[in-house]
Parts: structure tokens; sequence; C-alpha cells
């Protein structure tokens, strides 16, 4: 229920950022920089989150981060759903030669840590297109398949030896009408879980990388970006590190409650 | 046992392959890689000397098996911004960040066996609701907010611990704990709900028919049976933690070979992002098969199969 909402309020804040901000989130004011929220005295009731150290509205930046968070979170699990689902159902139906390779192409993945691989992938695709959300999402998109591979896989293993496979084939269906027609209805519930989780797990990386300062570039407003940005005020204006990693914080477990509670619904057995 | 570990080892190999693989696609998606070895200036027999020197106007198959001979050699070619070679710079930077590995994996076990084990023993109680919301919460918290919120609290407001660097005993607690608070909700998640698996097994009814007291069953019967699945977790966050470590040396200034990768990242400094890479892949790898051994040391049953 709490993850619903959260997740609701994301949504809504991310669609419609432009209604609500109160100020554009690139508007420099110099005039009024580093203001504290709204419960210090001296804070200006037009900027209720304060400002940084280029008098922008953190409120309104907060606002239009969620944007970049949700737009690769969603999108970059897309791509990993597509990609690791193919292979893991090729790998668990077909068998034999493909499963082993495809199995290995497994094993070597894992090995990589996750954020290391973008990373990596990032720094050698170099000068960034754009903002570099497209890069973004095509890296985190690339790299985050292996989860869906490694559980499509065992879940299609167990399926095939199901006694409506045999007779599917037996009336004369081919591999390729019994793998979207039974198997892939077997396992929508556990992509569901697993995407919903896996955006977490994206928004997180998407947040590291924009901190590191090889995510999505400036102007574009990120929540990781703000966040290193407020690190070099801490002493200072502690908020402006402190709000954008409580957004991130919310919007991940408003993810992750979400994903449990479909996990509760949908797929009872993968309860932990 | 010998046996196994043996045939375990063997299969590091294909995994260690694929890594040479992606190491050699990597290289290549990034555009033409002779552009990285030559002065911007060069005229076109000069590129054209170099391609050839590095064995790059040769087809691809033997492009791969050249690099993988000077892999297996720990070649990795010179770093352009130290103009030295790339590995000796990555083992250098390895110790430290082993170190902050180790103490992290310590900060997650003190945290974690206890978590779980009572979160278990007392289920459905305040102590269980404590932990598990702990535990969800931990999971959504980015590390790099953690270590900047214990910044904030300890450092800057507190004076107790020291920002970042490496020079003082006590500049590792902050980066350990917030490296290690991550892995620790993990484990004390998958040690709570295993160990409430081994509570329904008839052997601790047994045991306390025996009349063993309930801390003795817990603790000799209960744990030891609960291992298995904690282990596996263990080594899952292995490579999790050394991710994690790239983004959290760069928070503290730790001077490990996470900070190394993501300089040369930042530069593309292409030697030393492969070398890196790399060692990253391997060190996971020798954790993995480090846990499935000790499987074999707890539980006799997989020495057998």
């Amino acid at each position: 229920m709490l993850g619903a909402i959260l997740v609701t309020l994301a949504v809504v804040t991310a669609v419609f950022a432009p209604v609500l901000a109160p100020h554009d989130p690139t508007e420099l004011n110099l005039g009024s920089r580093l203001l504290p929220p709204f419960w210090y005295s001296e804070a200006n009731p037009s900027y209720l989150l304060g400002t940084d150290q280029l008098g922008r509205d953190v409120l309104s930046r907060l606002m239009y981060g969620s944007r970049v968070s949700l737009i690769v979170g969603i999108c970059g699990v897309a791509i990993s759903v597509v990609i690791g689902v193919a292979l893991g159902l090729v790998s668990g139906y077909v068998g034999g030669a493909t499963d082993a390779i495809i199995s290995r192409v497994l094993d070597t993945f894992m090995a990589i840590p996750f954020i290391l691989l973008a990373l990596a992938v990032v720094g050698v695709l170099g000068p960034r297109h754009g903002s570099g959300l497209i890069t973004l999402i095509t890296v985190l998109g690339v790299t985050g398949w292996v989860t869906f591979a490694r559980v499509i896989r065992g879940e299609s293993l167990s399926v095939k030896r199901r006694e409506f496979v045999d007779s599917a084939r037996s009336i004369g269906q081919t591999d390729l009408q019994i793998i979207l027609r039974h198997i892939l209805p077997n396992i929508v519930a556990s992509v569901i879980v697993l995407a919903t989780l896996q955006i977490a797990t994206v928004i997180i990386a998407e947040s590291s990388l924009s901190f590191l300062g090889l995510g999505v570039q400036p102007p574009t407003v990120t929540w990781g970006l703000m966040l290193s940005e407020g690190r070099d005020h801490l002493a200072t204006s502690w908020w402006l590190a402190t709000l954008p990693g409580l957004a991130i914080t919310l919007t991940v477990l408003g993810v992750i409650l979400l994903g449990d509670w479909l996990r509760d619904i949908l797929d009872p057995r993968q309860q932990t | 046992m010998t046996r196994y570990i043996f045939s375990r080892l063997l299969q590091m190999i294909p995994p260690l392959i694929g890594l040479t693989l992606i190491l050699f696609v990597l290289l290549r998606i990034g555009g033409d890689p002779v552009a990285h070895l030559v002065r911007p200036e060069a005229t076109q027999d000069e590129i054209a000397q170099v391609r050839a020197a590095y064995g790059f106007d040769q087809p691809l198959y033997k492009q791969y098996f050249r690099q993988l001979g000077l892999i297996l050699r720990g070649d990795f070619g010179d770093s352009f911004r130290f103009r030295t070679a790339a590995m000796p710079l990555v083992l250098e930077r390895l110790p430290a960040t082993l170190e902050l590995a180790l103490a992290s994996m310590i900060v997650a076990l003190i945290i974690a066996i206890p978590a779980g084990i009572l979160a278990a023993v007392y289920q459905n109680t305040p102590i269980d609701l404590f932990v598990t919301t702990g535990s969800t919460l931990g999971r959504a918290m980015p590390n790099f907010w953690i270590g900047i919120m214990l910044i904030l609290i300890f450092s800057v407001q507190l004076r107790w611990l020291p920002v970042s660097g490496r020079l003082e005993p006590f500049s590792i607690v902050l980066p350990a704990i917030t490296l290690g608070s991550g892995i620790a909700t993990a484990l004390a998640r998958v040690l709570r709900s295993s160990m409430l698996e081994v509570m329904r097994q008839e052997y601790m009814t047994t045991a306390k028919a025996k009349g063993v007291g309930k801390w003795t069953i817990l603790i000799r019967h209960g744990v030891r049976n609960a291992l298995i699945p904690f282990i596996t977790m263990l080594g899952l966050q292995v490579a999790w933690l050394l991710g994690g470590s790239v983004i959290v040396e760069e928070v503290f200034a730790w001077p490990g070979l996470g900070r190394l990768l993501l300089n040369a990242v930042l530069v593309r400094d292409l030697a030393v992002v492969q070398a890196g890479v790399f060692v990253f892949g391997f060190v996971v790898m020798a954790a993995n098969l480090l846990v499935d051994i000790s499987y074999a040391f707890l539980d006799p049953r997989i020495r057998y199969r």
C-alpha cells in the first residue's frame, strides 16, 4: 500500500513537473543563494525547500529530477527484459549446447559487478551525445539483463517438463508456438516481479553514475548530480545533499515495496 | 575433496575467457583503438604504422588471440595518464580495496548475524519488525548517500571521525560502515528466512525433547544448518561489494582500485579500465570459488555429488 502511494507520487511528480514546479529548475538567482528550507526562520516562502549554490529552487529541481530516474529505470529495464527473457527462454527451452554457451556467458556477466560494467561501457563510449540520456538507458539496459536470463532460464526449464507442453507438441505445434503460447504465459508473473525490483536497482545505478559525473549531463537535472553538488556545501547547507538522497530512497522504497507486494500476489513460491 | 576443488578450478576457465572477450568487445565499441595510441596531429602514414605495430590491421579473431596472449602475461598495455604499464598500477591499488572490502564484510556480519537470528527467533515481535523494516530501508538507500550522511553526522557535526583518506587508522570506519550496511540488509534477510525454515525442522523438536537449552539448540543445530543459504548470499554480495567500492572510495577519497578505475574512466585511460575490470572480475570469481569450497566443508553431502 505504502509502495503504491510512493510510486504514484513519484510518477505524478515526474509527469506533471512543469505544472507543479514553482520555479524553472535551471533558473539562476545569484541574489538568493543557499537559502534554507521553510522550517528555518531565514527561509524565503517562495523557495519551500531552499535554494542551491547558484540560487536554483531545490523543490523544483527535485521534481524534475524524478523524470530522469523514472525514464532511465523504466526504459532501461524494458531493454533488459527483452534481452534477458529471450536468452533465458531459448537457453532453458532448447537446452544442449545453446544452453551451455548462454550459461557460460551468464557466469561471466555475473562475475562483473553491474555498476562496474556500466561504468566501463560509459567510459569506453566516451564523449556523450546530447544529454547522455540515451547512452545511459542503453548501457544500463544492456548490462542489466543477467538477472532476467538466469531466473527465466530456470523457470522455462521447469515449465517445459510439464504435461501441457507435451500435449502441445503432440498436436503438432512448433517450438516457437510452444514458447510463445505455453511457456511465456507461465513465466510472465516472474518477469513482472523481477522487472519491478530491477527498476529499483537501475534507479540506484543511474543516480550513482550521475553522482560520479558519468550519467546524464547538466543542464538536465538528476538527483545524483544534485547530491554530488550538495556535497561541497555539507558544513553550511546540509539539506542540499540530504534531500535528493531522501527523494531517491523514497522512490526506490516505493518500487521495492510494490515489487514485494506483486510477488506476494502473483508468485507466492518466490517468497523470501 | 581435492578432486572437488580441482574440478571447481577448471570451471573458472570459461568465465575467465568470457571476461577477456568482453574486454575485447569493450575496447572495440569505443571506436578505432588506434585513435587512442597516436598523437592527434599524426599523419596517415604514422597511423598506418601504429596500426600495423599493434596488429590492428589483422582480422578480428587474430587480434583477439593476440590480446588474449598479452592478457595471459598480465600485459594490458600502458596507461597514457601515468606513462607506465597498467597492470602494476592496478595491483598496487588492490590491497586498499581488499582491506576496505574485508572491513565492510566484518561490519556486515556483525550487524547481520545477530539481526537475522533475533528476527527469526522473535518472529512477529517488535524486534522482527525493526529488523525487517531496517533491512527494507537499507535496500532503498543508495550507498553514496549513506556515506555522505555519515560524513555529515560523524565528521562535520560531531567531529569524531576523519572525513576521508587512508592516513589514520580510524579512516576506514565510515567507508566500511557505508559499504557493509548495504550488504548487511541482504544478509540479515536471508539469515532470517533460512533460520525460520530450519526452526520448523524435526531435528529441532527432537533436540528440544532431549532437554537441550533453547540457545544451544539454536546455535548448534539451527545456525549451522541455516548457514548454506547465508554463505551463498555472502558470495553473491562480493560482486556487489566490489561494485559499491567504486562509489564509496570516491565518496571517502579512499585510495583503492575503485577510485583508480573511476578516474581512468573519466579520462578514458583504456588500458587501466581494462586491467581494472579484469582484476575485479577475477577477484569476484576467486571469491565465488572460495564460497563453493566452504560449502564442501560445511556440508559433507556436497563433496560426494
